[in-house]
């Protein structure tokens, strides 16, 4: 066993109790920016649900000759930005419209002559589902001299662009204010640690231990603390998560766990607070020993 | 040299100690004896003047440099300054592991070094298990143990009772008889007149006594 581990092992040992401290602090750390994050993951997923809403429709003069419309369909589902086009001719778009407006089914059903135009239902790929990109779109499709009219909802489109905004911004600045407590805990703890330790860092300077050789020991053991602090805080993050989705009567039957990749980065992130944390407070507390 | 928020704790000296000497450094207690020899281990460093040590300027050192210094030098405390959750086979060993030395070779160079100050059978003993002399034996077997040209002790005898002090002061002189430059700091004075060696010594900071009446302009130790 190499002589680092050994004093890594030697300090958690002796300080057993603050050892354990400081894992849970951690743990708990990222377990609060683990539930933001879990409320963020499906929020976002809830908002991507609801975007698939996002269309542009555009209305076509009557009489526009079929191959037109088809010739510029395939035009507009070449645009970058868009997924796919579909074509509603009169008839369908008076369907949809009795099965979709039961009040006016009547309405409907004694009309003499079709009141509503045919029109191209256009989708948009899922990135560009916010309001400038279907304002863009909306704006080219208008270029066609034979579209009369084009609608996306623009209103709705923009408050769901600032709610995801919001939710972003809103998970980002949590994260960080919980990470930096996490890191001045960490500092904390590992500052005990220095003092608890200050007869043994002061002999082995006395010895001719390097500085980062003392240092060593601090940070394998700070990031040490991160790696289970992380680890803790993913358990607690899956039962808290369980724990939710049992007692849930909501129709929240797809509620979503962190994917394996988001856990891996929480991880690092627990072993970036514990090292950040270590490398603060042993760079600051060694001199004064 | 002048403490942060203090007065001059030393001041107006100047001595040279040769290779291979004995040296004793006596007066009272607050007298600077301890400051003289931190300021050697580059613990404190000096506000004027000039100190040497084994070709090393106290003075300019950086930080880098002060562990390298530190390896060549041994140093012992009055209080032992032993790691209690360590056996005294550790302890030493410590001082080897610390400044990389080779793992394999580092048991033998124990047991040679804890032989050599005559706890060669109490090796896997913990402090708290060995008498005061036995601990400073251990401190000493550390301070011995990377071979350094140059032993600095502070009151190394002063926790002990007469008879480990004796034993002790004896091993110090063994070492110091095997070519090691011992510098001494005591206010025993029964130790210093049973031996002809060389006594600096101070009073308020100065040095008022230098039995080898060799002063040399600089202030120094080689
Ligand atoms: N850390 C310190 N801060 C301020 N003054 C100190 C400090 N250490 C020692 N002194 C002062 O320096 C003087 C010399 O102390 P010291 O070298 O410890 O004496 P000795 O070892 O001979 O008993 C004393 O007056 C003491 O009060
Ligand atoms: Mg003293």
């Amino acid at each position: 066993m190499s002589l680092l581990t050994r004093e890594t092992i030697r300090s958690f040992r002796r300080a057993p109790m603050l050892s354990a401290l400081s894992i849970t602090t951690i743990a708990f750390s990222l377990f609060t920016v683990g539930l933001f994050g879990l409320v963020a993951v499906n929020m976002r997923e809830a908002l991507r649900g609801i975007s698939t809403r996002v269309q542009i429709e555009a209305f076509l003069l009557r009489g526009t000759p079929p191959e037109t419309i088809t010739l510029a369909s395939q035009d507009i589902a070449a645009f970058p930005e868009v997924e796919a086009v579909v074509y509603v001719d009169e008839d369908q778009a008076l369907q949809r419209a009795q099965q979709e407006l039961v009040e006016f089914k009547d309405a409907y059903r004694d009309l003499q002559v079709n009141p509503l135009p045919a029109s191209l239902q256009v989708t948009l790929k899922e990135e560009y589902r916010d309001a400038a990109s279907a304002a863009a779109v909306a704006r080219r499709i208008e270029g066609f001299s034979f579209v009369d009219d084009v609608r996306f909802g623009q209103e709705w489109i923009e408050r769901l662009d600032r709610l995801r905004n919001l939710a972003g911004f809103v998970g980002l600045v949590i994260g960080l204010a919980f990470a930096a407590v996490a890191v001045v805990i960490i500092g904390v703890t590992i500052r005990m640690t220095v003092l608890q330790r200050a007869r043994e860092i002061s002999i082995m300077r006395l010895v001719g231990a390097t500085d980062a050789f003392i240092r060593g020991p601090f940070l394998l053991d700070g990031a040490l603390k991160g790696l289970l602090g992380g680890l803790l805080a993913i358990l607690l993050s899956r039962a808290a998560f369980e724990l939710f989705r049992r007692n849930s009567t909501t129709g929240l039957h797809t509620l979503l766990f962190f994917e394996p990749k988001h856990l891996a980065l929480g991880i690092l992130f627990g072993v970036a607070i514990g090292l950040g944390g270590s490398l603060v407070s042993v760079g600051r507390h060694l001199r004064n020993v | 040299m002048a403490y942060p928020r203090g007065g001059m704790a030393v001041k107006d000296l100047s001595f040279r100690v040769a290779k291979g000497e004995f040296v004793f450094l006596t007066g009272h207690s607050g007298a600077g004896k301890s400051t003289i020899l931190k300021l050697i281990s580059a613990d404190l460093r000096p506000t004027h003047g000039e100190l040497r040590v084994s070709g090393f300027s106290i003075g300019e050192l950086t930080a880098r440099e002060v562990p390298k210094l530190r390896r060549r030098l041994g140093i012992v405390f009055q209080d032992f300054r032993l790691l209690q959750d360590r056996t005294a086979e550790e302890n030493v060993a410590f001082a080897l592991e610390v400044t990389g030395a080779r793992p394999d070779t580092i048991p033998t160079r124990v047991h040679r070094v804890l032989t050599q100050v005559g706890l060669a059978s109490r090796g896997r003993a913990y402090p708290t298990e060995l008498s005061g002399g036995e601990q400073q034996r251990v401190g000493i077997a550390r301070a011995l143990v990377n071979d350094p040209p140059i032993l600095l002790a502070d009151e190394p005898t002063g926790n002990l009772d007469e008879r480990s002090s004796r034993g002790v002061f004896q091993l110090l002189r063994d070492i110091n008889a095997g070519g090691t430059c011992v510098v001494m700091a005591t206010h025993e004075l029964a130790l210093v007149r049973q031996t002809q060696y060389r006594v600096l010594e101070m009073r308020e900071g100065s040095l008022v006594f230098d039995s080898a009446e060799e002063r040399i302009a600089t202030e120094g130790v080689s």
